[in-house]
């Protein structure tokens, strides 16, 4: 594709806006005005936004290109600019040594060390969240919306429509999801966009048995009964009604998948059908460690950086969700 | 309660039909079966050989119909004589044929690999429950504390880490670096084979520890708010023994409804467990078959894995109606 660079650009802005403002109409409206003050009193919750906010930040430093070019000929990404001091160094090297694995001499200190080719574990780690967050948050682009509009629809209308919704979730359940997962992309073949596709099919189950029981119990409730007396549709119904109503649930279980999905990309690089290679991912890095630490003397920076930002996100994440999962519903946690 | 077990039964056969279609979909339809040839002869092969390969596997059918106007079309054959009937009847019947790469029989092989698997699964299934359980427990009585919270937080932490990693830390510094287990082999010969499975067993319980407690604290809570607590409570039960003897058979009725799911697919092992310590188990058997494009190998483990999942649907619906008689008036 020759777009030119700044489409991309305009695409994160785009994103990184809507995303913001999203957040900021949540935070503004009267509706959430108690959960949001029990919010931000939990600490832990306040905390692994933050972390989860820095992972964002050095997603999107990676996406924005600059007009500069680097040695392949690839325009540089703001993240690569911020590294272009670093230099690059032909072999293994350990954190802040002086000469790498051969005893040959560096040209530069390495805060994390250097991998096999050379490359700066630092900066591949800090690449890799690129590659995690964009199979995370498009994984969700497709998944959510399936899943909040299966579950909804099955809860609010019952009878055949239910059946027959309840019977394709069964069996897309029923199929191992490791399995499901290896076989598609063995056949659709490797990258993002195909592992984003299987994530996608494969992982809207779990929001979409949710939202169908949790329909079914607001749809018998008093408002609903009320707004169908007055003569509403069932689509105002479910979009004035119901959404809103559940919306915290959706955002709840995007925020806990987001790490699921984060920690299958990494299982999946390890059996081989994950993002190609060259691709800068936990996944391939943790994956490399396996070798690595049997050579002498062994390779351990390379899994340690990769492991340890992998557990960040994970642990921010999940303690995020915990945290509005309290903020809206303080009796389940 | 047989009559119930038989109508759960009968909804399955759907279910059954439609994975059987989707595996089918998914290893016929989108992989051409020359293609499919091709993978596992020599490369250059003549398309005579391609042509004796499919014959001696019975691949030479047309896809979905034996109809004029397609490919491999058979005269005088009926027309359900193509390749989506015979995988249909196949997985039925459960003849899952041989493998592609070893020509080995699909069943032999599984039968092989189900006792490794089940020796790693199975011991780790029941440790996990017991400490998840205590664990749980343990948060229940020490709830709305700083010991609660932390112990939340350290669940959390044990969820977040990749097995992978758990695999290649205790793998590395328990296996080569004290050397207090192997870190790679199996064997069947009893001191030996604990040897062998201790390490494996382990990661199995630390990796699932997490998730496990968690959600067992919020049963147990969920149980501790009950109404019939606090009239034990009240008639000056102890808290211990309130939450030993009450909430704890309480509790235990939903899990174990919840974690007999589980039971049947324990045979099938764990993927990327197995294939990491050299368990010779149904897990690395699959991930063997998917890394040489076996496919034969690879839906048959498909299938089989969603009709054990099925039967651990049903186990937990049996349990259900064996708790609450409510169910079985349905």
């Amino acid at each position: 594709m020759n777009l030119p660079y700044w489409i991309q650009d305009l695409l994160v802005a785009l994103a990184l806006g809507v995303a913001f403002l999203l957040l900021w109409l949540a935070g503004k409206s009267d509706r959430y005005e108690r959960q949001r003050r029990r919010f931000l009193r939990d600490k832990v919750g306040l905390v692994s936004l933050f972390v989860v906010t820095l992972f964002l930040a050095i997603c999107a430093a990676d996406l924005l290109l600059l007009p500069q070019y680097n040695n392949d000929g690839f325009h540089l990404s703001l993240l690569d600019w911020c590294f272009q001091k670093v230099p690059q160094e032909t072999s293994y090297s350990a954190p802040l040594a002086w000469v790498d694995a051969k005893g040959a001499p560096l040209n530069g200190r390495h805060l994390l060390g250097t991998d096999a080719l050379g490359s700066d574990v630092l900066l591949e780690t800090l690449k890799a969240c690129r590659t995690a967050l964009l199979i995370g948050s498009l994984t969700s682009l497709i998944y959510i919306p399936i899943g909040v509009l299966l579950g909804i629809i099955a809860g609010y209308f019952r009878g055949w429509v239910d059946d027959l919704i309840q019977f394709v979730y069964s069996t897309v359940a029923s199929i191992p999801v490791i399995l499901l997962l290896v076989s598609i992309l063995v056949v659709i073949g490797k990258g993002i966009p195909q592992i984003t596709l299987a994530l996608g099919l494969t992982s809207w189950i779990g929001l979409c048995r949710l939202l169908r029981g949790e329909s079914m119990r607001q749809a018998g409730r008093q408002y609903c009964e009320a707004a169908r007396a007055l003569g509403q549709g069932s689509w105002k119904i479910i979009t004035r009604h119901l959404l809103p109503n559940m919306m915290h649930l959706v955002v709840i279980n995007f925020v806990l998948g987001f790490s699921g999905i984060v920690l299958t990309e990494s299982i999946l690089s390890y059996i081989g059908v994950g993002v190609p290679i060259g691709t800068a991912s936990w996944g391939i890095m943790i994956d490399s460690a396996r070798t690595e630490l049997n050579r002498e003397p062994s390779v351990w920076w390379n899994l340690a950086a990769a492991s340890s930002a992998l557990f960040l996100l994970v642990l921010a994440l999940n303690l995020l969700g915990d945290a509005l999962r309290k903020a809206f519903d303080p009796k389940a946690a | 309660m047989l009559n119930y077990v038989i109508r759960r039964l009968f909804y399955m056969v759907p279910i059954i039909f439609c994975v059987m279609v989707i595996t089918f979909f998914l290893f016929f339809g989108l992989v051409n079966v020359e293609t499919m040839a091709r993978t596992q002869l020599p490369p250059r092969a003549s398309q005579a050989a391609i042509e004796n390969w499919l014959h001696q596997r019975h691949y030479d059918k047309p896809l979905y119909l034996n109809m004029p106007g397609v490919q491999r079309y058979q005269a005088g054959q009926p027309f359900y004589d193509s390749l989506f009937f015979a995988n249909i009847y196949d997985l039925a019947t459960f003849n899952f044929g041989d493998s592609l790469a070893t020509n080995r029989h699909i069943v032999t092989m599984f039968k092989e690999g189900a006792i490794p698997s089940l020796l790693v699964t199975a011991p780790a299934f029941f440790l996990s429950l017991v400490l998840a359980v205590s664990f749980s427990l343990f948060l229940v009585y020490v709830r709305a504390s700083k010991l609660d919270a932390v112990g939340t937080i350290f669940c959390v932490m044990l969820m977040s880490i990749p097995v992978i990693v758990y695999v290649i830390i205790c793998q590395w510094v328990l296996g080569n670096l004290l050397r207090y287990f192997p870190a790679y082999g199996f064997s069947l010969h009893g001191f030996d084979a604990a040897r062998f499975l201790a390490l494996p067993i382990a990661v199995l319980i630390l990796n699932e520890l997490g998730s496990d407690t968690r959600l067992y604290r919020a049963i147990f809570l969920e149980e501790v708010r009950a109404d019939y607590v606090r009239t034990a409570s009240a008639k000056g039960l102890s808290p211990q023994v309130a939450l030993f003897k009450h909430v704890l058979k309480n509790g235990m009725i939903n899990i174990i409804t919840l974690t007999v799911a589980a039971l049947p697919t324990l045979i099938l092992g764990t993927l990327v467990l197995e294939d990491f310590f050299g368990i010779p188990g149904l897990g690395s058997l699959s991930l063997t078959s998917i890394r040489t494009t076996d496919y034969t190998v690879v839906r048959a483990v498909t299938y089989a894995g969603s009709l054990l999942y099925l039967l651990g649907l049903l186990l937990t619906d049996i349990c259900y109606a064996l708790v609450d008689p409510r169910i079985k008036l349905k």
